[in-house]
């Protein structure tokens, strides 16, 4: 192998490993708030909520190798875009079965 | 012996001539007559297909076929086909209306509901979606300079998948009942307490095939606009309809989603007994609402942004001028179709939500019709200073500016949630989306038939009967639905199939005249087609360009041979193909030809359409064995094809050359014809071009320049 | 255009493979798109299981009585190093071509997405048969089945995928077809696994947490 293609492959390894890692941390850490109930109530989902959003973008940035570099930006505007369309239809769904539920008599 | 192993759910009663004997009546005639024509039809066909011993070409040319152009063609075929079956439905509702004023009229009360629910399904899922698809499919790729789409096989298996879900649509004439729920399905009426048996089953998987093909498609052109537009055809070079293309590919894209969940939790509720939609152990049947309006609202402007692309390339072709405010019209599109995503739930402003809900879906509503409004500033401000020419796409294009903002205007009322609480559910809005959907959607595509027409077949179609077919259509629109504003106001409840308020009658008369009229249209454009036809000597524009076009796919001959563009073309300012015969440049010979190679044609795609139609039947009918033997072997014929080397093949540049050559030969030596002999037999598809009228004599239409 | 650009997101063959590399660009855009459509079907399914799993209890059992977080931890394990290798297996196949490589991390992966289906699968019973929490129980439960079901059913057919990847692998080779075969099943792979952090936190966690 060429010296530039070992140079290449180490980075993409080290890449899967720094994501390997930071995905254990995140997810022991995940399941450590509820198991060992370091924090409770309200508090508990938005850090739960927290963890997993950057648990997504670890995988994202270093399994899926998403970044943010010039050359395929169209095609990466289309991914985030579907970021867009899943907000809309998530909290709108939630947001509407959630007012139908509280209006209805019990 | 076990019948129902084999057999399923189905019994000799199932067949909808046991109907007719067992309980005789009018209502049970129709029901017969329909399935008599589907099976008569399909008979017919084989025998069609036998003597003139065209099974063969069938199969090795058309079903086989993997061309985008193929493809598109077949998909209109079947939208013109479903159309036929949906129009007749309408006007047997629109008759047993008039005929069930304080009497029963002919029709029993299910076989009206199963009438409204099919037409609903058939018109949506198998007449607009194939027509729309089928067009850009056709269109797109030539208008971008490229040879296919960017998966040319799925791009058959999503052809495929869709013609399977028509024919279970079909096949539910004749065996078994169709869901009598509309072609919304809300539960729980059709969850399995209320509707036991197929009808649910029909729509579910019919649709559900529907909705995979559709997916696909989006992916698949929203591709083939990133990823295969000629040399220098930047994004904001592309043609108004390649836009509307790529907006409505990316709504595919991520609309079809919801639509599958929900026809799959409709199905888990039927047949596993799950409680996502039923009455009580926390099911919730609003959430069905939710979900099928997440898809059903973009699902409007799937349709109507393709028709918007169309009335733009008609506008500016048959006004002779650029259009007007293309930037504008570009991000109204993309307006449009974000704004789409936030909108839904005006689908059901009085499902109970609290005021606050649905103001803000009502104001994002509102405001949805600005960017509308912004496309029909620029149509018109083309038409000012141009050179019209009232020809038959034309006159569908004036006649939509004129009802559609008629309909937007009461989309707008209907916006408002406290109108909508007072006409929700009657026919005034049957009317609003009729309104929108027959003079944008529909018209739009007439349009486009007849404007494509000579690209695709290399002959134009007869102008006169076109005419007289508009006429027809536009007032019977008129007619058919603008009454029922008048009825919605009036109270009259939509999918109502027997009335007790005699007030109703003038106006159901004038929207049955109506109807007469529509079927009259479409009489006519049958006849339109058999006779251009038959005609196809006069008529004929072999030379590509009829209309004096300016998107590339009239600079090639007609129809357009397998490989599309013999060199790919090099494109440097919008109109590329207007700005060329401007310019004096079309029509030139290539420096150099190369191989092309093209994708074999495959079985990989009837079959799996095939296994899929099975796998659905077995499933409508509890016919386990073949659900299973069919998804099976979907399966194996994708694995198999995976293992499949040999798939395309080249076409040796010799052979390209000789055809590019002979075409543009006889393009330079055909005199131009000028816009007023455009409906003659003068017209063989050169055009002399508007642009260089008045200016006589600088370029004769014979001269070009011969190497480069 | 320089070889080593990157053409399309995720791993790229620039550098060793240039042929595939410029054939990759088409082919896997055009599969981010399925995944994202599949994201917005997941997306639909989320939004569903939220609404119930609060609402849709009735007579049955709450989320915080069924649920083994135990089990969803060493599922989440073994679904994270299955995407992991499938990571390592992809460079086998980029830098070394090495058939040998490519099919003992292919087994490995797949031998973890199997133990994590099996687990599932374990799961799924012990919650019918010790809970009485069947699908058919309440919308709750209909909609946390129809959710990791239909999670389980993605990895699953994987799975499957894998198994033909692997014949092809051994039978025809790394050719470009095969090759950008593979980038695409490491796509869904990975996919997959980002799907699962969404449900461990708001199925599993939120369930026992709130």
């Amino acid at each position: 192998m060429p010296p530039r293609e070992i140079e290449d492959e180490g980075r993409e390894r080290r890449s899967y490993v720094i994501g390997l890692v930071l995905a254990l941390v995140l997810t022991t850490g995940a399941f450590a708030v509820v198991g060992l109930n370091l924090l409770s109530g309200g508090a508990a989902l938005a850090g739960l909520g927290l963890l997993a959003l950057i648990q997504a973008v670890v995988h994202l940035r270093y399994f899926l190798h998403i970044d943010l570099q010039r050359s395929h930006r169209d095609d990466l505007l289309l991914i985030l875009f579907t970021v867009l369309i899943l907000l809309i239809m998530v909290s709108g769904t939630i947001w509407i079965l959630y007012d139908q539920h509280v209006r209805m008599m019990p | 012996m076990n019948w129902e192993l084999i057999f399923g759910q189905i019994k000799w009663t199932s067949f909808v001539f046991a109907g007719m004997i067992e309980n005789p009546s009018l209502s049970e005639a129709i029901a017969s007559g329909a399935g008599s024509i589907a099976v008569l039809g399909a008979l017919a066909t084989v025998i069609l297909l036998t003597v003139k011993g065209w099974w063969v070409p069938l199969w090795r040319d058309w079903l086989t076929s993997v061309d985008h152009k193929k493809v598109g063609i077949m998909y209109i075929a079947i939208a013109l086909v479903m159309f036929a079956r949906a129009v007749i439905e309408a006007a047997l509702m629109r008759a047993q209306q008039l005929a069930a004023t304080e009497g029963a009229g002919f029709l029993s009360a299910d076989h009206f509901g199963q009438l409204f629910s099919t037409h609903g399904t058939i018109m949506i899922f198998f007449v607009a979606m194939p027509f729309i698809t089928g067009l850009m499919n056709y269109v797109m790729p030539l208008q971008i300079g490229a040879r296919d789409v960017s998966f040319p096989l799925l791009n058959a298996i999503s052809l495929m998948l869709t013609m399977a879900g028509a024919i279970l649509i079909m096949v539910s004439l004749v065996v078994g009942q169709f869901s009598t729920g509309g072609w919304s399905a809300y539960p729980p009426f059709t969850g399995i307490d209320f509707s036991p048996g197929e009808g649910v089953d029909y729509w579910i998987w019919a649709v559900s095939l529907g909705s995979i093909g559709s997916t696909l498609t989006g992916l698949n052109l929203a591709v083939t606009i990133y990823k295969k537009r000629c040399p220098g055809m930047s994004l904001f070079r592309m043609p108004l309809f390649t836009w509307t293309t790529l907006c409505t590919s990316i709504l595919m894209i991520f609309a079809m989603a919801p639509l599958t969940a929900a026809t799959v939790m409709l199905a888990l509720d039927r047949y596993a007994g799950f409680h996502f939609f039923t009455n009580g152990d926390g099911g919730n049947m609003m959430n069905y609402a939710n979900l099928f309006w997440l898809f059903g609202h973009p699902e409007v402007y799937i349709l109507i942004l393709p028709a918007f692309g169309v009335w733009s390339e008609v506008v500016a072709t048959f006004s002779s001028k650029r259009i007007y405010g293309y930037t504008s019209l570009v991000y109204a599109t993309m307006c449009i179709a974000v704004l789409s995503f936030a909108v839904w739930l005006h689908h059901f402003f009085t499902m109970g939500q609290s005021a606050n809900v649905n103001a803000i879906f009502g104001i994002a509503t509102m405001i949805i019709g600005v960017p509308t409004g912004v496309k029909v500033y620029d149509w018109l401000l083309t038409m000012v200073g141009g050179r019209i020419r009232f020809s038959t796409p034309m006159l569908y294009h004036i006649n939509f500016l004129l009802t559609f903002i008629l309909g937007g205007m009461t989309g707008v009322l209907l916006a408002n949630p406290g109108v909508d609480f007072q006409v929700h559910n009657t026919l005034f809005l049957v009317a609003h989306f009729h309104n929108m959907i027959i003079p944008g959607v529909l018209f739009g595509m007439f349009a486009a038939v007849q404007f494509w027409f000579p690209k695709v077949f290399g002959f134009r179609l007869h102008e006169g009967l076109g005419r007289a077919s508009f006429w027809c259509f536009a007032p019977g629109f008129l007619l058919a639905f603008f009454p029922l504003y008048w009825l919605g106001m009036m109270g009259a409840t939509r999918r109502t199939y027997m009335w007790s308020n005699p007030d109703y009658v003038p106006w159901l008369a004038l929207a049955m005249l109506g109807a007469g009229l529509i079927l009259a249209g479409f009489a006519l454009m049958v006849t339109q087609i058999v006779v251009s036809v038959r005609q196809r000597a006069q008529l004929a524009a072999p030379l590509g360009d009829p209309w004096d076009g300016r998107a590339l796919e009239w600079s090639i001959p007609s129809p357009p041979p397998a490989w599309n563009f013999a060199v790919l073309p090099n494109v440097s300012s919008q109109d590329p193909f207007y700005e060329a015969k401007k310019a004096g440049i079309a029509y030139r010979s290539p420096a150099a030809y190369e191989d092309i190679e093209v994708p074999r044609n495959t079985a990989t795609a009837p079959l799996i359409g095939l296994f899929a139609c099975a796998w659905a039947f077995g499933l409508v009918w509890h016919i386990w064995w073949l659900a299973i033997a069919s998804f099976v072997l979907i399966w194996v014929v994708v694995i198999a094809r995976s293992f499949a080397t040999d798939t395309e093949e080249t076409i040796p540049a010799a052979t390209v050359k000789a055809a590019n050559e002979a075409f543009l030969a006889a393009a330079r030596a055909t005199p131009g014809v000028t816009r007023d002999r455009e409906m003659t037999s003068d017209n063989k598809g050169r055009a002399h071009p508007e642009a260089l009228e008045g200016r006589a004599g600088t370029i004769a239409s014979g001269t070009a320049v011969e190497a480069l | 255009m320089s070889l080593s650009e990157r053409l399309h997101p995720g791993l790229n063959l620039a550098g060793t493979d240039p042929e595939g590399h410029e054939a990759a660009e088409e082919t896997l855009f055009g599969f981010w798109i399925f995944l994202m459509s599949d994201l917005v079907l997941f997306a639909v399914l989320f939004a569903t299981y939220a609404a119930m799993s609060v609402q849709g209890i009735a007579e049955g059992p709450r989320p915080a009585e069924v649920f083994d977080l135990t089990a969803a931890f060493v599922e989440t394990l073994l679904l994270l190093f299955s995407s992991f290798a499938f990571g390592l297996a992809m460079l086998e196949m980029k830098y070394r071509e090495n058939r040998r490589g490519v099919l003992v991390w292919l087994l490995l992966t797949g031998l973890l997405g199997a133990a994590f289906v099996g687990m599932e699968l374990h799961d799924y019973y012990v919650m019918i048969t010790q809970h009485a929490a069947p699908p058919q129980a309440s919308g709750f439960l209909s909609a946390y089945y129809l959710l990791t079901g239909t999670h389980a059913l993605h990895v699953s057919s994987g799975l499957v995928w894998m198994v033909i990847m692997a014949v092809q692998v051994a039978l025809i080779g790394f050719t470009t077809p095969v090759k950008l075969r593979l980038m695409r099943l490491a796509l869904f792979w990975h996919m997959l696994d980002v799907v699962w952090i969404g449900i461990f936190t708001f199925v599993y966690l939120y369930g026992v947490a709130s």
